[in-house]
């Protein structure tokens, strides 16, 4: 046998070792996490202990970041995610629940239509939308929603300037751009539940309503717990449903969010330390709020 | 046989496109240019054919990118912090520049080619652009603010606005259009600057010293706070529809002839053009009331520092051809006939080039424009853009025009709010 012949059975063993081989198909996973994820998410823990003001001009400061961010366009962006998590989740998970139930009964006609009728919101330019909400909720008295607020005999409203109408504003679009998906989610769910169950509890009685809260609730909790779950994820991550109806002018701050904040730091004001700062501390948030919901609906209790 | 054909039909075209680069005579330096404002490239490509018109000159070919204003800046950001990508001429915006101005400045300093004509030059728009005695920018325009007049709105209320001298008498013809036409004088902008900060700085203030000493809560801008709130309070200033002047709501509603009034820097002649047809041959334009206590006959307000990239490998001829297209006569020239600014080469004022018609001046049916602006260009203040400027810049459009405006705030407490913001973002 000679070297070179030698040499390639020993490539051929290296790479068909069963200790090695699970290694290589992982590693372009592997090197993906390491350098997206790892690398940067450990350079943002380290920048926002510095001050950094451009190439080669980095100073740590210790903790300094953390001391100077609890300020008042921190706390209102902190009041403004949540106030808007809050609403996003309560919203978007009980709307598209009824109406998915709706849609799964016999009784609607073309349900494939007006399936698609909801998730093609889903499909449009989120900047587009924004100049849409934005306009139709005005300032003037002949904005779209203010003509609807007279036909009620309401005197005008500046949508967008206060924080709770902005709010109001904010979650209709969300709302109105993200209940398909939810939609969909839903009722695959509720197609996982066999119909024998729901025709012996009509034998045994029950109406629709205990239908309801007994089998399908029930039946689509792995579903519900997700779509909280991602809810909630997106509720704080939400940035660019901001900056489509109020862009860089946020008036008195009343739509800007901790991820608002954290770019109006970093990109605006040039202040990478403190927006990686925040960053983390959004991080902590979002995981903490998380776990707790996670908790709450019995994810990590072990099944009986 | 085909394949000969093939070979021989390639070397022909190579050798005569050969040919064709031969005869074009020298390669055309490339260069690229980053801008966020489509309008610039006007004039950027108007000064790009004068300047490849003259056999003198070394032949240029420049790659005009304009990118959405935050793409821009963020992009230039990332390119200037990893030494990879930047472009050799870049358009900054003024609130943006003092970011680049940051430790190791990867900017090249003009001063070569802006010091041998300063005296024909408003010197004080560079230093809005410039560091440690170094320019590193050159902006498009003054950027001088003045007052658009309706006189349609006016003359109903019987007022000649050439007899409004003071903001008092400003305030006092508002009282009379209000109740003759049930109409508003002015607009505050409740999201933006370009209401409080021209008032503040023509008054005498401004946000920041150059050693970064907050100024936000000093006497004269709890008194020019006072005044716009006064008259926000009688009616004769509202809260500008859409929250500033450039929203589309505003544009309608102006154009619908609603406000008597509107004090902007002079740039915005072009969203009249452009956004308000209706009020063509209508507005007039005048410089601002002065304050019966001091400061001064205007405020700059704005602006672009184009800039040039140290680490191109082209400085020496970009500078060159920046130069040429902006601070020559003839750049200047076209700087009002292309873009309708305020050029900031002081020459070209009350010159014939100047009266050229173009759609500016068919818009105010007035030909005199930069007769009055030249009586008000000897008196306009510097304004102070040190590295906290865009800090600074943010708590007044975000929270103090939306306190004084919306919240209905106390003058001297939204002062004493704003400048305890800023004085905590300093570190």
């Amino acid at each position: 046998m000679n070297e070179s012949s030698r040499t390639t059975l020993q490539k051929k063993r290296w790479l068909t070792d069963p200790k090695i081989v699970p290694y290589v198909f992982i590693a372009p996973f592997l090197i993906f996490f390491l350098v997206i994820y790892l690398y940067p998410f450990i350079s943002t823990i380290l920048m926002s202990f510095q001050k950094i003001d451009g190439p080669g001009s980095v100073e740590w400061i210790g903790t300094k970041n953390y001391e100077k961010m609890w300020n008042r366009n921190f706390k209102q962006a902190l009041a403004t995610t949540f106030r808007y998590a809050f609403w996003d989740v309560v919203v978007l998970t009980i709307v598209p629940l009824i109406f998915a139930v709706i849609l799964n009964s016999s009784s609607v006609k073309f349900p494939a239509f007006f399936k698609s009728v909801f998730f093609i919101p889903a499909l449009t330019s989120i900047i587009v939308v924004g100049i849409v909400f934005r306009l139709a909720f005005g300032t003037l008295a002949t904005a779209p929603a203010n003509r609807v607020l007279a036909l009620f005999g309401q005197p005008p409203k500046d949508w967008l300037m206060f924080a709770d109408t902005g709010n109001f504003v904010l979650v209709l679009l969300t709302l109105w751009r993200w209940m398909g998906v939810n939609i969909i989610y839903y009722i695959s769910g509720l197609q996982a539940i066999p119909t024998d169950l729901y025709e012996a509890a009509k034998i045994d009685g029950a109406n629709s309503v205990q239908q309801f809260f007994h089998i399908s609730l029930p039946g689509i909790k792995p579903v519900l717990i997700y779509v909280i779950t991602i809810t909630v994820l997106g509720g704080f991550a939400m940035f660019t449903e901001s900056v489509a109806l109020w862009a860089q002018n946020n008036p008195g701050g009343v739509g800007r969010t901790i991820v608002g904040y954290m770019y109006l730091m970093g990109f605006y004001k040039n202040n990478m330390g403190m927006a990686s700062a925040v960053g983390l501390v959004l991080l902590g948030l979002v995981l903490a709020v998380n776990l707790l919901q996670l908790i709450a609906m019995g994810f990590f209790r072990k099944e009986d | 046989m085909k394949k000969l054909l093939a070979i021989f039909l390639a070397v022909a075209m190579l050798v005569s496109l050969g040919i064709t680069a031969f005869a074009d005579g020298e390669e055309p330096i490339h260069l690229t240019l980053w801008t966020f404002q489509e309008l610039h490239t006007q004039l950027y490509k108007e000064m790009l054919d004068k300047w490849n018109a003259n056999p003198d000159n070394p032949k240029l070919d420049i790659d005009m990118q304009v990118y959405p204003y935050e793409d821009m800046h963020n992009k230039l950001t990332i390119a200037l912090q990893t030494g990879e990508g930047a472009p050799d001429i870049v358009d900054i915006e003024i609130n943006m520049f003092a970011n680049y101005l940051k430790g190791d400045i990867q900017l090249a300093d003009l001063n070569d080619i802006v010091e041998p004509l300063e005296d024909h030059l408003v010197m004080s728009r560079f230093n809005n652009y410039a560091k440690d005695g170094k320019f590193y920018g050159i902006d498009h325009h003054i950027g001088a603010c003045i007052v658009w007049y309706n006189t349609e709105i006016l003359e109903e209320a019987g007022i000649d606005y050439h007899d409004i001298k003071t903001w008092d008498d400003y305030h006092e013809a508002g009282k009379v259009v209000l109740e003759k036409t049930g109409k508003p004088m002015c607009t505050w902008e409740s999201k933006d600057c370009w209401s409080i900060y021209p008032l503040v700085n023509q008054h005498g203030g401004d946000w920041l010293t150059p050693d970064n000493e907050v100024r936000m809560d000093e006497q004269v801008v709890i008194d020019t706070l006072a005044f716009m709130k006064s008259m926000l309070d009688d009616g004769t200033a509202v809260a500008c529809p859409g929250g500033n002047h450039h929203s589309e709501e505003y544009y309608g509603w102006m154009n619908g002839g609603n406000c008597a009034s509107v004090s902007m820097p002079f740039w915005y002649l072009n969203r009249f053009t452009d956004y308000m047809p209706d009020l063509a041959g209508k507005m007039k334009v005048a410089p601002m009331p002065l304050w019966p206590d001091g400061g001064h006959k205007s405020a700059q307000m704005g602006g672009t520092g184009t800039a040039v990239v140290k680490t191109s490998p082209n400085v020496d001829i970009a500078k060159e051809w920046l130069a040429y297209a902006t601070l020559s006569f003839e750049g200047s020239v076209n700087t009002w006939l292309i873009l309708g600014f305020d050029p900031i080469m002081t020459d070209v004022y009350g010159s014939e080039e100047m009266k050229a018609p173009n759609k500016f001046f068919d818009y105010y049916e007035d030909d005199t424009i930069f007769d009055m602006l030249k009586t008000i260009l000897d008196d306009i203040p510097d304004t102070c853009l040190t590295e906290y400027f865009p800090a600074a810049a943010d708590i007044v459009r975000n929270q103090m025009a939306y306190d004084l405006v919306i919240g209905g705030g106390d003058p001297a407490e939204i002062a004493h709010n704003c400048a305890e913001e800023l004085r905590d973002q300093i570190m």
